[in-house]
């Protein structure tokens, strides 16, 4: 049995992910994933509902814990401390620290709904990366002024539209400095209308070289920005490539029946 | 052919009178009710019975000043025992650690489940059953031991009594406030790194306040009358200081009443408060 080692990292991945299996009881619901995401990649994540994407995400980010296989980020084991050839479970407080430093963005924006946007974004490098409240607030304002929101500091999110509360959601998650993006269907809530400012916003924090995976249905932004596309279908890596391979000239019939439907 | 039709009815419509909907019904119930009224106020003035003039000369007497104040301190002391407890319940309710969740169950199982007049008079008469309270070893030698009667005071036995029994019914309103808070919430805070107390503290309990503020709120007015009941331990709170004082001068009805106006303008003003609470923690709720 091979482990993953540390000098993952300074080979240049991100995420590594070799024959990860979940299962929620008897349903099996990842089949063996094995990919790479290098660091400043771009990948976006297809499939059909149900085919496994959010729960691989949430793999990332020890939100669900793996049934077998291995899973590291920056080098890292996901939930385990490795020593004396053993692997420990972590502790609670350093799962909260790993996932301080991945950014997860939720379908339904999970924003703080009693919290002000500023409040919302301040919360977490406060409370949890202990830094001073001042430079955390000219670091929030410079951010909701890089998501063309800062005269919304003040708001609380009921007040703002579904774009500007993914927006907002953005940006509390790039408050923490992450070195990895998660996005889980960010536009899939929002009306056709606000799709294209965030996608706008994503396409920026793409361009600045930040590691992103994005479960997207958005194929105008996987083709435009991404430097993968992998396809999952039940569970399975069905195809993966560049987005010209994956998109244009899928191989697989799964893939191009996928690709049909959503172009 | 249909646009043609809605516009001509339109034209129409700008002429013609509009005929407000009429309500007799409420007219009528506004007659009955000052009727009522009227004869309420009326019965009140003249009935020498309800004797005024006594309400009024013990209204601010010093001995229903204090039992007042003695209701007030117990309310709010047995209502902080009473939450403390209750939201300590609840996580035990919620906790993934099986044994704690079966202790919270049994808790409230067996606190909801006794009358509080029977826990008040357990703690006012434990002494009868542990004449000697001890902190040791479990089954090896003490460190410290104290007279019972000494420790479990009438004023400390009333605490207990209403704010163990209060933390049972607070656990379960408290638990319903954290389950109805959006678990996208705790998936956000986990993600932001944020660890399980912080995340009680920081984001659950606040949100979860908008679902528990009106139970408690009642409780707490509730409380302020079962506060009453602690007259089995002799402890002298508005009603029993009011029944200490007509028990002298026979004065039963107009002491009665005295005591009745104060609890209604106590619980006026809590009312009062549970609405700036309410609005506080309703902050960012779409109105
Ligand atoms: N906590 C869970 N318990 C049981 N089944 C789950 C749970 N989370 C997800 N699933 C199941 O796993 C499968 C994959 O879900 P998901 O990862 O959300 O797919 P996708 O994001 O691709 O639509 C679905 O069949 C879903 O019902
Ligand atoms: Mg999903």
């Amino acid at each position: 049995m091979t482990t993953i080692d540390a000098s993952a990292a300074e080979s240049g991945y991100m995420v590594r992910a070799k024959n990860v299996h979940k299962s929620f009881g008897s349903l099996e619901v990842l089949k063996g994933i094995t990919l790479d995401v290098r660091s400043g990649e771009v990948m976006t994540l297809l499939g059909p509902s149900g085919s496994g994407k959010s729960t691989f995400l949430r793999l990332i980010n020890h939100l669900e814990t793996l049934s077998a296989g291995q899973l590291s980020v920056d080098g890292e084991l996901v939930g385990y401390r490795r020593a004396n050839n053993k692997l420990y479970e972590l502790r609670e407080h350093e799962i909260a620290a790993m996932r301080a430093r991945i950014g997860m963005v939720f379908q339904r924006f999970n924003l703080f709904p009693h919290m002000t946007v500023l409040q919302n974004i301040m919360e977490a490098p406060i409370g949890v990366l202990r830094q001073p409240r001042d430079q955390v607030r000219k670091r929030a304002e410079a951010l909701l002024d890089r998501v063309g929101l800062a005269d919304k500091r003040d708001a609380y999110p009921s007040t703002l539209s579904g774009g500007q509360q993914q927006r907002v959601a953005i940006a509390r998650a790039l408050a923490m400095e992450p070195r990895l993006m998660l996005f889980d269907e960010p536009t899939s809530a929002l009306d056709p209308e606000l799709v294209g400012e965030v996608l706008e916003v994503m396409k920026d924090l793409a361009r600045s070289g930040m590691t992103m995976v994005v479960v997207t249905h958005e194929i105008g932004f996987a083709r435009e920005v991404a430097d993968s596309v992998v396809f999952m279908d039940d569970g399975v890596v069905v195809e993966a490539g560049t987005p010209q391979e994956v998109l244009v000239n899928p191989q697989h019939p799964r893939t191009q029946n996928f690709i049909s439907k959503v172009l | 052919m249909t646009a043609a039709i809605l516009a001509a009815s339109s034209d129409d419509v700008e002429t013609l009178q509009v005929v407000r909907l009429r309500h007799p019904w409420r007219w009528v119930s506004y007659a009955v009710v000052a009727v009522l009224v009227a004869m309420l106020v009326s019965s009140l003035l003249t009935n020498q019975n309800y004797g005024w003039p006594v309400v009024a000369e013990y209204f601010f007497s010093s001995r229903i000043l204090r039992g007042l104040l003695a209701t007030l301190w117990l309310t709010a002391l047995a209502m902080l025992v009473g939450v403390v407890l209750g939201v300590v319940l609840a996580v035990m309710r919620l906790s993934r650690n099986p044994m704690l969740r079966s202790v919270s169950t049994a808790y409230i199982w067996f606190f909801r489940g006794t009358p509080v007049f029977v826990q008040l008079l357990f703690w006012g008469y434990i002494s009868a059953l542990y004449p000697r309270l001890s902190l040791g070893v479990p089954f090896g030698p003490e460190l410290v031991a104290f007279d019972t009667n000494l420790l479990i005071t009438p004023v400390a036995a009333a605490i207990l009594g209403l704010g163990l029994n209060e933390g049972a019914y607070m656990g379960e309103i408290v638990r319903a406030g954290v389950e109805a808070v959006d678990k996208g919430q705790v998936e956000a805070s986990q993600a932001l790194g944020m660890r399980r107390t912080r995340i009680l503290r920081r984001i659950v309990l606040p949100q979860a306040m908008r679902v528990i503020v009106p139970p408690m709120a009642n409780n707490t007015i509730s409380m302020l009358k079962s506060t009453s009941l602690v007259s089995v331990l002799a402890f002298p709170e508005l009603l029993y200081s009011a029944q200490l004082i007509y028990s002298e001068n026979f004065l039963t009805v107009p002491l009665l009443i005295t005591a009745s106006i104060w609890y209604l303008l106590v619980t006026s003003v809590l009312t009062v408060g549970q609405h700036y609470v309410e609005r506080y923690f309703g902050r960012g709720t779409a109105a």
